[in-house]
C-alpha cells in the first residue's frame, strides 16, 4: 500500500523537480519524504523480522544440523534430515488426520455462511446471535480443550445433556480413532465458526443495500439474492477463508494436544514434530519437518490460487 | 539497482545474520567445593525446583531460614517451574538456569561436565551417599537426590481387604485375580490407568530390575532386546496390557483425571495405581482433605518374587547440581549438602533417604515385615539406554508407547501384543546396531 501511493507521489514529483528550479523542493524536504514511511515502518519491521523471520531463518538452519535442542554442539548433517523425513513413510501417514479437519472446515464453511446470510437480513436478536456465535473465538484455546475434556468425559456434559433427551449412548467420546478424531474436529469447529462467521458477515454487509432492492423488483427471492449477489460479492472472502481453513486443517495442533497429546490416532503433524523435538531430542529432524509443512501449505495455496484465480467482482 | 531489490536485499541479509547464532563457546570441568567454614560463605543464590506447592505455602521459605542459622550470608531464592523439562531445556541455551537446578532429562550424561560443577570424586562421595552413579562422568559426581524413590503400586487397603485380600500377590497371574475379586465384589475400579495425564503411564518403565531383581537391568536393557520373552519390561507390559483387556481398568480412559484420582483412591472408588513413593504422600494429603482415613493409602511391591523374596528398586529423584557458570558455587553447594544431609526435606516427603546409613521410612514398614529385598539399579549404561531411546523413537520413558499398549488392550487399535512388542523390539536392536558399542 505505501509503497504504490509513495510512488505515485514520486513521480508527481520528478517532472517537476526537472523543469524548475530545486529551490521549491529543498533537498531536506525531499530526503524527509523518502524517510518518513520507513520511520513509520520501522517498529513493525523490527517485530516482525526479529520475532518471526528471524526463528525461522534460525530453524532452517537447524534442519541441516543434528542439534538436539540443548548441546553446545551441533553438526552440519547436510539434507539428511530431508532424506530421513521423505524416506520414512510413518512421518507422513499422519496427515490422514488433517482430512477430519478439512471435513470440518468444509462443515464449518457452510455454517459460516449459512448464519452470516442469514443473520444480515432483518431479524430478531441478530445482535444476541452474532455474539453467541462469535464468542467462542474470545475463549482461550487451552482453555477451550480443557472444558471440552469435561465435556467428553464419561458420564459428562455431554452424555447427561444426550441422556436428557433419551438417549443413553455410554460411547466412550475419544475411544476410538474415527470417534476421537470426530469430536475433536467438532470442537475444531465450535471454536473457529465465529471467527468465519464474523469475516463473512463483514463482507456481506459491505454489500450495496440497493442491489437487494433492486433484485426484489426483478423478482428475486432469497435464494437467487445469495447466489447472485451474496456469493460473488464475498468471492475474495471466501477463497481467502478456504486457504486459511486448508493450512489451519494440515497445521491442526492446539485442541488436539491439549485434549488427547495426539494418542489414540489422533496425533497431527505438527503434533508428531513437537514430539521429535521436545521428546525424542531431535530438533534438526523436527525443524526439516516443520520446514517441509511450510512448503506444504505454500504449495496447496499456490494451487488453489491457480485453481480458483482471484478476479476483481464488479457487482455494479 | 531499484528500491525492490535493496528492499530484497536487507531482509535477505536480515534473514541470515541469525542463522549462524546456537553454537556458543562452552566452558569445561569446574569444581563446586564445600565450603570450610559455613559462617563465611555468601552470595545471593537461585534455586530452581518443581515443587510449585511448595514454593506456594512458604515450605521452601522454612527450609532457607533453616539453612541460614548455619550459613548466615547466603541468601536463597527459589524458582518454581511449572512445567520444568520444557522451560529448563530453553533457558540451558543461555548461561541463566539459577545456581542450583535439577539436571534436566534432556541433558546426556556426557555433556555434564560442560553444565554444571562437580560435587566431587565418586570413590569419595559413594561411601556417604546413595545414588552417585546416576550423574557420574569419567569418575566425578555432578548431582545428587535430596530423596529416593521407588515404584510401586499405591492402593486402598481397605477395597482390597473387602474383596479378601490380604497378603500381596505375588505373580501377575495372581494380581489379575485380585483384580478381578475386586470388581466382583466392591464398587470400585481396580485398576487405574491415568492414560490422560500420561505420565503415570510412563513409570511402568521402572518395573525393570524388579521382577528378576537384577541390579544390572539398565545394561540389559543396552545390550539386549527389552521385550524378550520373559524380559522385565515384558512382563510388566503384559500385566498392563491384560488389566485393560479383561476390564479392570477405567471404563473410559482417554478422559481420565490425574487430580481426582487421588481422593478417588483415597475413597476407595479406585483401587490401585502403578507409581511410586513420592506418590504416597499426595494421596494421603488426599485422603485428609477429602476426609477418610489416610492410613488407607497402601503401598505393594510389584507382583513378583525370587527365591521367595519381593525385589523393588530404589532410584534417585531429580539431582540437584550446581550451574558451572554460577558466581557462588560454594554457596550453592552448601545448600545442596545442608539440602540433602540436614533438612529433612526426605522425611517430610515420607521418602527414601539418600545417605546410606540412614533407616528406612515409616510407610515402608510393612516392606521390612515382608522382608522386600532393595536394590539400586547399576546406572553406567544409562546414557546410552537414553540414546538409543531417542534414536529410536520407542519412548520407553516417554507415554506414547504405554498409551499405544493401552489401546491395543481395550481394542482402540488393530493387532496383537505379541506382533506390538516384536515391534518395538526390532525398532531398538536394530537402533542398538546403529549406535554401535
Amino acid at each position: 500500500m505505501t509503497d504504490t501511493t509513495e510512488k505515485a507521489d514520486f513521480r508527481a514529483v520528478a517532472p517537476a523537480l526537472k523543469s524548475a528550479a530545486p529551490r521549491r523542493a529543498p533537498r531536506r524536504a525531499r530526503t524527509w519524504r523518502l524517510v518518513t514511511p520507513w520511520l513509520f515502518l520501522l517498529a513493525p519491521l523490527a517485530l516482525l523480522i526479529t520475532f518471526t523471520y528471524a526463528p525461522i531463518a534460525n530453524m532452517v538452519a537447524y534442519s541441516f544440523t543434528d542439534w538436539d535442542g540443548v548441546s553446545p554442539e551441533l553438526h552440519y548433517t547436510g539434507a539428511e534430515n530431508y532424506e530421513e523425513l521423505f524416506t520414512r513413510e510413518d512421518l507422513f501417514q499422519v496427515f490422514w488426520v488433517s482430512g477430519y479437519y478439512l471435513a470440518a472446515s468444509a462443515v464449518q464453511i457452510v455454517a459460516a455462511l449459512y448464519f452470516a446470510t442469514v443473520l444480515s437480513f432483518n431479524l430478531r436478536f441478530r445482535n444476541f446471535f452474532k455474539g453467541v456465535l462469535f464468542f467462542p473465538s474470545l475463549v482461550n484455546g487451552v482453555a477451550i480443550g480443557f472444558v471440552f475434556l469435561y465435556f467428553f468425559q464419561d458420564g459428562g456434559t455431554l452424555d447427561t445433556v444426550l441422556g436428557l433427551f433419551g438417549y443413553d449412548t455410554d460411547h466412550a467420546w475419544l475411544g476410538t480413532p474415527f470417534s476421537a478424531n470426530t469430536s475433536l474436529a467438532g470442537v475444531s469447529i465450535w471454536r473457529y465458526l465465529g471467527m468465519n462467521f464474523v469475516l463473512f458477515l463483514g463482507a456481506i454487509q459491505s454489500i450495496p443495500g440497493e442491489l437487494y432492492e433492486a433484485s426484489e423488483l426483478d423478482g428475486a427471492n432469497r435464494w437467487h439474492q445469495f447466489r447472485y449477489i451474496i456469493l460473488p460479492g464475498i468471492k475474495p472472502v471466501l477463497t481467502l477463508t478456504v486457504i486459511l481453513s486448508v493450512s489451519g486443517s494440515l497445521s491442526a495442533f492446539e485442541i488436539p494436544y491439549i485434549m488427547t497429546g495426539g494418542a489414540t490416532g489422533t496425533e497431527t503433524f505438527v503434533i508428531q514434530t513437537v514430539k521429535l523435538a521436545f521428546q525424542f531430542n531431535k530438533t534438526g529432524l523436527a525443524s526439516a519437518a516443520a520446514v517441509v509443512l511450510l512448503l506444504i501449505i505454500l504449495l496447496v495455496t499456490w494451487v488453489q490460487r491457480r485453481l480458483v484465480p482471484d478476479d476483481r467482482v464488479d457487482l455494479v | 539497482m531499484n528500491r525492490r531489490t535493496v528492499l530484497a536485499m536487507v531482509a535477505g541479509a536480515a534473514l541470515l545474520l541469525p542463522g549462524c547464532t546456537g553454537t556458543a563457546g562452552s566452558s569445561k570441568g569446574a569444581d563446586a567445593k564445600a565450603p570450610d567454614d559455613p559462617s563465611q560463605v555468601s552470595g545471593n543464590i537461585t534455586v530452581l525446583t518443581v515443587r510449585t506447592d511448595l514454593v506456594q505455602d512458604g515450605t521452601m521459605k522454612r527450609y532457607a531460614a533453616e539453612f541460614n542459622k548455619t550459613y548466615p550470608k547466603v541468601k536463597v531464592e527459589f524458582q518454581a517451574l511449572t512445567n520444568y523439562e520444557a522451560e529448563i531445556k530453553i533457558r540451558m541455551n543461555t548461561e541463566d538456569y539459577g545456581d542450583v537446578l535439577l539436571i534436566p532429562g534432556v541433558i546426556e550424561k556426557s555433556d555434564y561436565p560442560k553444565f554444571f560443577a562437580s560435587l566431587g570424586t565418586e570413590a569419595e562421595r559413594s561411601k556417604k551417599y546413595r545414588f552417585t552413579d546416576f550423574t557420574t562422568v569419567d569418575g566425578k559426581v555432578y548431582g545428587q537426590s535430596p530423596n529416593g524413590v521407588m515404584p510401586g503400586f499405591i492402593y486402598n487397603k481397605r477395597v482390597w481387604k473387602e474383596a479378601g485380600i490380604s497378603e500381596w500377590p505375588t505373580t501377575p497371574a495372581e494380581f489379575l485375580a485380585g483384580l478381578k475379586a475386586i470388581k466382583a465384589r466392591t464398587d470400585a475400579i481396580p485398576y487405574y490407568t491415568n492414560f490422560a495425564a500420561q505420565w503415570p503411564l510412563t513409570s511402568w518403565t521402572f518395573v525393570n530390575g524388579s521382577v528378576h531383581c537384577d541390579p544390572q537391568a539398565t545394561t540389559k536393557l543396552a545390550t539386549g532386546d527389552p521385550w524378550a520373552e520373559g524380559s522385565d519390561l515384558r512382563v510388566g507390559d503384559t500385566l498392563l496390557y491384560d488389566i485393560v483387556k479383561e476390564g479392570l481398568a477405567e471404563k473410559d480412559p482417554t478422559t481420565s483425571n490425574w487430580e481426582e484420582s487421588k481422593p478417588r483412591t483415597a475413597k476407595g472408588e479406585i483401587a490401585t495405581q502403578w507409581l511410586g513413593t513420592w506418590a504416597i504422600v499426595q494421596f494421603r494429603d488426599a485422603a485428609k482433605k477429602a476426609g477418610v482415613n489416610p492410613d488407607d493409602i497402601g503401598f505393594m511391591p510389584f507382583p513378583a518374587q525370587v527365591d521367595g523374596k519381593f525385589c523393588s528398586t530404589i532410584g534417585p529423584d531429580y539431582n540437584q547440581a550446581v550451574n558451572i557458570h554460577s558466581q557462588h558455587k560454594e554457596a550453592a553447594r552448601a545448600w545442596i549438602d545442608w539440602f540433602t544431609d540436614k533438612s529433612g526435606y526426605d522425611k517430610d516427603n515420607l521418602a527414601i533417604s539418600p545417605l546410606k546409613d540412614a533407616p528406612m521410612p515409616d510407610v515402608l514398614k510393612p516392606y521390612e515385615d515382608a522382608g522386600v529385598k532393595l536394590i539400586e539399579l547399576d546406572d553406567s549404561a544409562g546414557a546410552e539406554v537414553k540414546l538409543i531411546d531417542n534414536e529410536s523413537e520407542v519412548g520407553i520413558n516417554k507415554p506414547e508407547y504405554r498409551q499405544d499398549l493401552v489401546d491395543l488392550a481395550r481394542g482402540a487399535k488393530k493387532g496383537s501384543l505379541d506382533d506390538f512388542l516384536a515391534g518395538l523390539g526390532k525398532k531398538w536392536t536394530d537402533t542398538q546396531k546403529n549406535v554401535g558399542s
